[in-house]
């Protein structure tokens, strides 16, 4: 059988009101994407806990993208500064439970930048595709497995 | 728990590169799904219907829909299935129009992620709890910034509506710049002729509280309950006994010092002074930059001639609180002045045009002074340098607008329309004269607008050129404008007495400002952004305050008003119940867990997080605890995420909701 080629899963917290209305947008536009993106909406950056992002990838994403208002244009007027210093010292953190902290993806995107959505989403995967699955915490998964089997 | 999932066709929208049959077919053997179909148009009558009929049938606790995007129809679906007895808040849409079938063309790939996308949003639901709406009363109270046209028109259709209305003004006068305005295109009706009253009926309006020389200073709250803090600024005369009998300014000894507001630095005024003299309030102001007093001590001649003892050298800002429901922006616009870089903005200066430096070089609103009846020269066309008869005026359109070289991506909209004016109005009063306008394109979209601007051409006999001007500079007592005749092919030098020059409009500079204390988004020149450029141009993306007039984008009078009429309809639509329903999208604090650590309330940006003291039967204080005040929070989630023992939760968007999410992509 030929190896099948890899195709990266990438899961995407958006905010309500930047970045998915944007995405929207680029829906409207009929702007073409590569199919990988998955994404969860939340009303604001602010709102993603560090922990969503471990989950995502314990859950198989081979990448994490998070992406909400520019600063200064937050909905709820600071909630994309907080996320914004949380990532600043989860980045450090990521590694050290041993997620290559790369594959965490952060932008900003207005609700006008459909283009931009495409073009960032687009990137991400690709930059994924290149880094090849993340197996990390599969292989601990399986090794768990095995020693409670055995 | 029995879930209904529903998948739309959206007639071919989805269908097209969703197997959308097979996406229900899928989603029926998912765990916790009791009930799975697909319809060609879901939002249909018949469609929901279908829902309905489903969720009776099958006694379905909750409802999934994979449609187009939430914020097209999730109300549309919530609706439906609260009228069939399912909480509105049990309903989930997943998105498999924008974020899937139309940015996708493979069909087996855009299918699979179909299918993740439905199981997401069914995920979730499975850990939804009944919800219901949060209620807030309404404050009938608008606040208006800004007293130009715009903010006039909408301040006295909500008054005249009955309800009252604060209209603040950072000038000493209402009226903006449509006072300044000699006639209006294109009727060529006199402008103070027809604001005139209107201020009047401002300042007489009983509904009405008309703050002039204020600012506002702070803006807390939300939609239908905001607490609005105005700074009246320090008028130096008591207006509550001042006459306008004028004495105190025919007194002044100061004449020259300072250059006059309304006729846009072509005169003078004196230190005390109305800005003109149908102003509204007709009360003088001092202006301390320049007031002997304020710098000597000595003088008070104004003081000594005041038969009321109304002014007062050492009043003091006050500051005024009011509760409001609605608040309308009408802030309005300047020209941009061309001589010098404006500070701190993006533009560049337009050095080559002499503006500032040769004398009869003049903008727009300059030449409306000189025009007007009113103005410095009774309206005689006077060049400002020397007092005589500028037999050859050129008018030149298009200083900075459309001119991306200058930081101007955008058209001002009015003046191809006011040059033709200028010019009309020029060969009406100098005969012998001659007008020419150095245009780009002649934009005159409205009703009356073209055969306007032909009337200039044809029956005045204006000579328009298409070209743009690459220099002008003063040679022999002569303004020679530099430019080229595109149409003509050549280069053109024409030996002017005077020089217009219709200079882009630009937001006031306190629009990002004001943009900022009400929270809602501005571009990059400061001009204040709708939610919704055709459906909702008038709201913006916070709810109760509303855009009117050149505030959001350059526009003329009669569009001012019907947009600041528009604005006022929406505030009154507002006003139009007694209570206010809110999505119940708000955090919740678990009193057991919380350790009082407080990280929430420094995170929250709209102080909804209280103390609350735990006590015992005896009254004894166990602990403090957050608290979330429901009626000032607006779920943004920043305290969930904050919260380092995890007892802050937002509704709707709870942690397990969205790790339910998550996992649901496991196998994908």
């Amino acid at each position: 059988m030929a190896e099948e080629k890899f195709e990266p899963k990438v899961v995407a917290f958006v905010c309500n009101w930047c970045t998915y209305t944007g995405a929207d947008l680029a829906g409207t536009s009929r702007l073409k994407q590569e199919p990988n993106a998955r994404l969860i909406r939340v009303p604001c950056t602010g709102r993603i806990d560090p922990v969503f992002v471990i989950k995502a990838f314990e859950s198989g994403a081979d990448g994490v993208l998070i992406s909400g208002c520019h600063p200064g244009d937050c909905h709820y007027n600071t909630g994309n500064f907080h996320a914004r210093r949380r990532w600043t010292f989860f980045k450090e953190l990521l590694n050290f439970v041993g997620i290559d902290s790369t594959r965490l993806h952060f932008s900003w995107v207005s609700a006008s930048e459909g283009k931009k959505w495409v073009d960032v989403v687009n990137g991400v995967i690709d930059t994924v595709r290149e880094q090849g699955p993340f197996l990390k915490y599969k292989e601990i998964k399986e090794h768990d497995f095995q020693e409670i089997e055995n | 728990m029995k879930i209904g999932v529903f998948v739309c066709y959206c007639g071919e929208n989805i269908g097209r590169t969703v197997d959308c049959a097979a996406v229900a077919k899928e989603l029926s053997a998912y765990p916790g799904v009791a009930h799975a179909e697909a319809y060609k148009y879901m939002c249909s009558d018949p469609g929901q219907n279908l829902i309905k009929q489903a969720i009776k049938e099958k006694n379905l606790d909750a409802v999934v829909v994979g449609s187009c995007s939430p914020h097209m129809h999730e109300k549309t679906f919530r609706k439906a299935c609260a009228s069939a007895g399912v909480n509105p808040y049990m309903v989930e849409i997943a998105n498999l129009r924008e974020h899937c079938s139309w940015i996708h063309d493979d069909i087996p790939s855009a299918t699979a992620k179909a299918i993740d996308l439905v199981r997401i949003a069914v995920e979730k639901v499975k850990y939804n709890e009944p919800l219901q709406t949060i209620q807030v009363p309404v404050t009938k109270r608008a606040l208006v910034i800004g007293g130009g046209i715009a903010g006039i028109q909408s301040a006295l259709d909500i008054a005249n509506a009955g309800f009252p209305v604060v209209l603040v003004e950072k000038e000493p006068s209402i009226g903006g710049h449509m006072s300044q305005l000699s006639e209006t295109f294109p009727t060529l009706d006199c402008s103070q002729c027809i604001l005139t009253p209107r201020m009047v009926e401002v300042y007489q309006h009983s509904n009405i509280t008309l703050l002039t020389y204020s600012e506002v200073e702070k803006v807390e709250g939300f939609i239908g309950n905001f607490k609005v803090t105005v700074r009246k600024k320090a008028r130096s005369v008591k207006d509550e006994v001042c006459t306008g009998c004028g004495l105190c300014v025919q007194n002044c000894p100061i004449k020259k010092k300072a250059q006059s507001e309304f006729d846009e630095s072509l005169t003078t005024r004196p230190a005390i002074y109305v800005p003109f003299p149908q102003a509204v309030p007709n009360i003088p102001v001092i202006d301390r930059s320049v007031c002997t007093y304020y710098k000597t001590g000595k003088c008070q001649m104004c003081k000594k001639v005041c038969g009321r003892e109304a002014i007062d050298f050492d009043q003091q800002d006050t500051f005024l609180t009011f509760d409001i429901g609605a608040i309308i922006a009408a802030t309005g616009y300047k020209l941009y002045k061309i001589d010098k870089k404006p500070e701190g903005h993006i533009y560049k200066g337009y050095g080559e045009y002499g503006y500032g430096e040769l004398k009869d070089v003049i903008d727009g609103l300059q030449f409306e002074r000189i025009a007007s009846a009113s103005g410095p020269t009774s309206g005689e066309i006077l060049r400002p340098s020397d007092k005589k008869e500028p037999k050859k005026v050129v008018f030149v359109q298009c200083v900075g607008s459309r001119d991306e070289s200058k930081g101007f991506s955008y058209c001002s909209k009015i003046c191809c329309m006011y040059t033709a004016k200028h010019a009309m109005l020029y060969k009406h009063k100098v005969h012998d004269g001659e007008a020419y306008v150095f245009y780009m394109d002649i934009r005159s979209n409205g009703k009356g607008y073209d055969e306007f601007v032909r009337r200039a051409i044809e029956e005045d006999g204006v000579k328009y050129i298409r070209g743009r001007v690459s220099k002008i500079y003063e040679e022999n007592g002569k303004y020679i404008v530099k430019g080229e005749d595109t149409i003509a092919g050549v280069r053109m030098e024409i030996d002017a007495d005077m020089v217009v020059l219709a200079t882009a409009m630009i937001p006031q500079p306190e629009n990002s400002k004001v943009a900022q204390l009400l929270g809602i988004p501005y571009d990059k020149h400061g001009f204040m952004q709708e939610v919704h450029p055709k459906l909702r141009p008038v709201e913006t993306s916070t709810g109760g305050i509303f855009l009117a007039g050149a505030c959001h984008s350059p526009r003329d009078i009669p569009e001012s008003v019907s947009m600041a009429s528009a604005a006022a309809a929406k505030a009154m639509v507002l006003f139009g119940s007694d209570i206010l329903e809110r999505e119940p999208v708000v955090a919740k604090v678990e009193a057991s867990t919380c350790a009082g650590c407080f990280y929430c309330q420094k995170v929250c940006a709209y102080s909804a997080i209280e103390r609350k003291e735990i006590r015992d039967r005896q009254g004894n204080l166990i602990k403090v605890v957050a608290y979330v005040n429901a009626g000032l929070c607006q779920g943004c989630g920043t305290c969930n995420a904050t919260c380092p023992s995890k007892s802050v939760e937002l509704i709707g968007f709870r942690d397990e909701q969205i790790f339910a999410e998550i996992q649901s992509l496991s196998g994908f």
